[in-house]
Order: C-alpha cells, then structure tokens, then sequence
C-alpha cells in the first residue's frame, strides 16, 4: 500500500464548482486520482465535470464512500471546512490554502481531538503542495509528470523545492513511493514526524529524503524520533541559511525565533540524530543516490 | 503586524489592564500641553518606533517639566532611532508617547506566544522584568514559569493565580494581577495576536499593577476579520520596498547583498538564497513570487528589484509546474520590454516545458545568461558580479 493514498482512494474536492476547484480536480483526473464528486454549499444535485456536487461533506461521503478530500476553498472558510470534512468521516484531508489564521489552525487541531485514533483525520497542509503517489493517485497541484514511481518517501514543506528534488531524483532515475507536501505555515496539520512515523511502516517505502527549514521545532522533533524508532535512512535538507533572525521568509512558519530553529543549528541537530544532510539543494538527488547505494 | 506600544497599551487597557496615564502627541507644543493634561510632576517621553530597547538607544527620556517634556519631544521627533533590533539604518520617530512617570518597587516580565511544539498559547512568566526574554533565559532560566492556555476554553483564573503566585506577588494584590494576567491572554485570542509582551509588568510603590512597556504582534493571515487592528498598521516604521511589495501581494525580505532574486516559492527561493552563499556572493533579497509565478507578478517582481541600487546582478529561479516553463518566459518577455534592466540577468527555469521556454527567451531580444541546475545559476550569478 502507499501510505495516505492508494490506486483507487475516493477523492472529493471541497470548493468543487470554484476556479482553482475546477482546475485542480481537472488535472487530478488527467492524473488517474479517482475523483468521485464534490462539495459546494448550495449547489447540491448539479453535476460538475460529468461528477456529483453536494451540499455537505456527510451527504457526499454517503453518497460516494469518499474517503479523502483536498479544500479549495478562500483561508476564512478554511478551518470550517476541515472540521466538516473531519465530522463526516473523512480519513484524510488536503488543505491547499494559504493564510489561514493560526489561531484557526489550533482551533482545528484542538476540535480533532474528539475522535479516537482510528477515527481520526489525517489533515495535510494548510499552505501544501498535497500529496502525490506516482502512478497511483494525486491529492494535489504538483506536476504530476515530474514524479517517477519508486521507492523513496519525500517530505517538503515547501512546494517548490519539493518539485525541485523529484525532478533531480528523476534525472537521476529515482523514483518516489509517495510525496507528502506539510506545509509552510507554523502550524500545520500533519508534522513531518507524523509522516516519517506512516513510511516507516510503509513497505513501498525504502528511504525518506525530509526538506526543511528555518522555523519552528520540527525538524529536530523528527529526527529525534527518527533516530530512536526508525530503521530506514533519513535523508535531510534544510533551508534558509542566509535567512535574517527575526525575518518572516514568505512562508508564516519560516522565522526563527528561539535556539535550534536556524538552519545550521538543525543540522547540526540532524546530523547527530543520525539523518544525512544534503549539503546543498542541488545535490538533494545525489545525497539520495548516495544513501541508495548503501542500502 | 507589528503595532506600536501606546496602541498596544490601549488594547491591553481596553481588556482591563492598568497603564499609566498618558497620551500621544506629534508635535512638541502639543506635548507640553499634554503633560500638563496628565499632570503629576515628573513625565517620560517615548519615542515610537516598532522596535524595543529604545531606552538604550536614546529614545526614552525622563522630564522634570513640561518645557522639558516639549524639549525632548523636539529632540526625539523626525529623528531615526537605532537600536539592536532596527538593523543600522534605524526607524523613524514621527509619533512620541508621553506618560506620567511611575515609582517602581519591582519589575517583572509578562509574555503570551504561540508554542509551536505544544501547538497553543503559552503564558512566559519572570520575576525578572526589564531585561529581555532571551536574556531572562539565558541568564535566570530558573526564573521563568510557563503556563499553557487550553485553547477550546481559554485561560481559567487558575492558571492566572498560579503565575501571580509563582511571580512571587503579595497576596493583597494576587487578584489585580490575575485579571491582568486574564486581560492579555483574552486580548491575545480574541484579536489573533501572536504575540503579547509586558516587560516590564511592574508593581508601583503605590501598590498598583501597571503595564509599564508594551508589544503586541499579530497575524497577518487574520486581518481580514481585524479591520480595527489593521487600521494600526504604520507604514513608516517598515522597509519602503517592503511595503511596495506586500501592497502587491509579493513576498519580500530586504537584505544586505547585491544579487537580486526572483524566484517562485518560499523554499525554493531560501534554497537558492543558500547556494549564492555558498558559491560565495550575498543574495540582496528573498522575494517569493508565489508558486504560480504569473506574468503579472514576474512584472511586478522586476519593478520591485530595480528599484533596489544595490542590486549588481539579478538572478530568475523559477521552477514551473502547472504554470508551464513556456508560459514563464512569455512572462518575462513581456516584463522585459516595459522594464530596462542595466545588470546581468541570469534566468534559470526547470519543470514542465522548460525545452519550449528556454527556446522562447533565445529567441527573443533579451540579454541574458542561461543556467540549468541551482548550483549553476548560483555560479554564473555570482561570475557575473566581476
């Protein structure tokens, strides 16, 4: 299995009938992700790329069995949204959307906490690229044609440069068992030790290549775990080593704030946990390859 | 956003918080009077500037009269006050907070933030104000009691007793500082702050609890549901192209080197920042122009770099996915005949179609330098400065 996604996992796009709804879910299905319909309030029965649109997210999921969702919808409806999605049984939820208030985040997090742990959303995101299983389904807005099917795991909480490492791992004929967009914001649903947890037991999965960056605490937090509970390779890269203390980099999550949030502190901080830093983001493809070899 | 800290006092007071008496003033006749209107006999002028540590740098100056209180207005107005936190340009005084002056018996230090790892509001308390929080922690950890705010139902007055208590606070005042304690923790949720700072919090001879110094931040993410806080924004006290560039929805952080950068994506444009480093030059700039990077921003990107003299080189780093390499470059072309551009340009592209649009910008008029990988954009970046 891949972790997350799978070959048929029933998608739902929130914020359905919306420009970037439309776009995105368009280009998903040109993916082969098996979107079964969608959700925007007041436009349930019509039908929307030859698909269902409802009303509510439990309608939907009645309807569907839909399993997995990605939001599209403006940062003020956002945190909604992902409780709607969580509250109708949802397993794993994208949130696309960049700026939702951090105080909403918490909100979210803290109203998740009513479900037992099988019953739990996995939320991605906010401020993510989404998560993409080459050859299997996309729940997200990568381009999907720079991910080769493989066997490395890749955790990015920028966009960007996750794009950037798969397309070095292809020309290197690397391929990827699934890629897991976190997010930039400083709260967010799914932490990256959340995710090294779900690859470690993925047997798809053979290494994980983590890109990190300035801000916040968690990055050490994973290779902290990695370290004590992890027999797989981690590979690492951090960002914003030129970056100002202080300075807020684009991202919300990106500023350092407190000890061990710099680039050079985490990886000194990595590397004692064992992970192997790529020394620049040019050579994150090479690192791998490296790491690869000894396996 | 950062708002200055006569208007943090009045959100903090308008949460139940004491301040000293006071008011601003613009102007230094206004300010004799304005002592006068507070009263008492001795007065504190403060410069406002978005930044802390005035005090060592000048900007905080006691008055024995109100001709004194007019005299150091005069002096602190229009000046640009450097401290450790401004960077060496410094801000600029256009507004002076003058206040009555109080008689400190203790200080102590009061912060609400956001706890990344906990996820939720974290109350930092000291017994040791004045000094700043990293200096309380580097030097007097032991000082520092934490308490952390149960979102779903904020802080219970539990919690607010045990931070008085632990600040060590004689038992008559336990309460007023309680509900001070309770006053920023609500102003904090209530307003999507991401920061509340007292520092000092101090007890007066007089037995009152005053919010001496105060700093608030906020959520930039929020303001849209903010319409009182962001009408607090100061323009003046922020970097002119910073401005320019959150006016127009561009991502920008200006820093002290001559290689300009436009790139697409938060990371990817700290990754790239990273390898000028390390090919040996000094990026001028992050500018994120957002993972679309659409031809109207590429415009917008380029306006915003040529306004900065500094920058020698400008470097492009834009790695397309759905937007399309060849899109990209008609983009830039299109930028490229509105804007004259007198440096080196390097641009790099990568992604979807980038065959089509490296073809497109060879065979347009543009003078430029193709890379293909970060590492060789970064090299002939760097090349191009000699």
């Amino acid at each position: 299995m891949a972790v997350i996604i799978e070959k048929n996992t029933k998608i739902l796009i929130q914020g359905f009938t919306g420009k970037m709804g439309t776009f995105h879910a368009e280009e998903m299905i040109k993916y082969g992700s098996n979107v079964v319909g969608g959700v925007t309030p007041g436009k349930g029965g019509q039908k929307h790329l030859d698909r269902p649109v409802f009303n509510t997210v439990k309608d939907a999921v009645k309807h569907t069995g839909a399993t997995a969702s990605i939001l599209f919808v403006p940062p003020a409806f956002a945190a909604d949204s992902a409780m709607e999605a969580a509250d109708a049984g949802i397993k794993t939820c994208v949130a696309i959307v960049d700026g939702i208030p951090s105080h909403d985040m918490i909100r979210i997090k803290r109203y998740m906490r009513r479900y037992s742990k099988n019953d739990k959303m996995t939320l991605v995101g906010p401020n993510c690229a989404g998560i993409i299983s080459p050859g299997k389904s996309m729940l997200g807005i990568m381009p999907g044609h720079i991910y080769k099917e493989g066997r490395v795991g890749i955790i990015s909480r920028s966009g960007t440069l996750g794009y950037e490492a798969a397309q070095q791992m292809k020309n290197l004929n690397i391929g990827i068992s699934t890629s897991v967009g976190i997010g930039g914001d400083p709260i967010n649903g799914s932490s990256f030790r959340d995710i090294i947890e779900k690859f470690e037991t993925d047997d798809e999965t053979d290494a994980i290549l983590m890109i990190g960056e300035i801000g916040g605490p968690q990055e050490v937090a994973a290779g902290e775990f990695a370290k004590e509970n992890m027999k797989k390779p981690v590979i690492g890269y951090i960002a914003g080593l030129t970056a100002p203390k202080g300075r807020v980099m684009g991202h919300a999550g990106a500023i350092v704030s407190a000890y061990g949030e710099s680039a050079i502190e985490k990886v000194e901080i990595l590397k004692e946990c064992g992970v192997t830093i790529s020394k620049n983001p040019s050579v994150m493809g090479d690192t791998v390859r490296s790491v690869l070899e000894k396996i | 956003m950062d708002i200055h800290e006569y208007q943090a006092k009045e959100i903090l007071a308008s949460f139940g918080v004491t301040i000293p008496r006071g008011g601003i003033v613009y102007s230094p006749e206004t300010a004799e009077n304005k002592a006068r209107e507070i009263g008492g006999s001795k007065w504190v002028v403060k410069a406002q500037i978005h930044s802390g540590a005035r005090g060592k740098a000048g900007g905080v100056i006691v008055c024995n009269s109100p001709l004194e209180v007019a005299q150091a207005t005069d002096k602190l107005l229009g000046k640009k006050l450097v401290t450790n936190q401004t960077g060496p340009e410094g801000k600029i005084v256009n507004r002076i907070y003058i206040e009555e002056a109080t008689d400190i018996e203790k200080e102590l230090y009061l912060g609400l933030v956001f706890d990344r790892s906990s996820e939720s509001i974290m109350v930092v308390a000291s017994t040791e104000g004045g000094m700043s929080v990293e200096e309380i922690a580097k030097e007097k950890p032991k000082s520092i009691i934490r308490s952390k705010i149960e979102v779903a139902v904020g802080i219970q007055n539990f919690q607010a007793r045990e931070l008085a208590f632990g600040l060590g606070i004689e038992p008559e005042l336990i309460r007023r500082a309680s509900e001070t304690i309770i006053g920023c923790a609500k102003a904090f949720s209530e307003l999507d702050a991401t920061m509340v700072e007292v520092n000092p919090l101090v007890i007066s001879k007089q037995k009152q609890i005053l919010a001496l110094d105060c700093k608030m931040s906020f959520d930039n993410n929020a303001m849209f549901r903010r319409d009182k806080v962001s009408e607090l924004r100061d323009k003046t006290q922020e970097d002119e192209k910073e401005v320019y560039a959150s006016d127009r929805g561009l991502n920008y952080v200006s820093l002290d080197g001559n290689i300009g950068n436009i790139i697409n994506g938060a990371g990817l444009a700290m990754a790239s920042m990273d390898m000028i480093k390390l090919a040996g030059g000094e990026p001028a700039n992050f500018l994120d122009v957002g993972g679309g990077a659409t031809p109207e921003k590429i415009v917008k990107a380029f306006r915003l770099i040529t306004m900065d003299k500094k920058v020698k080189v400008i470097l492009v780093n834009i790695f397309a996915g759905i937007n399309r390499c060849d899109w990209v470059a008609e983009g830039i072309v299109q930028a490229l005949e509105k804007i004259e551009i007198k440096v080196p340009l390097v641009i790099r592209l990568a992604g979807t179609n980038v065959e089509k649009g490296n073809k497109i910008l060879q065979e347009s008029k543009l003078n430029y330098i193709e890379a293909n990988t970060l590492e060789d954009a970064a090299n002939k970046a760097v090349a191009a400065l000699k």
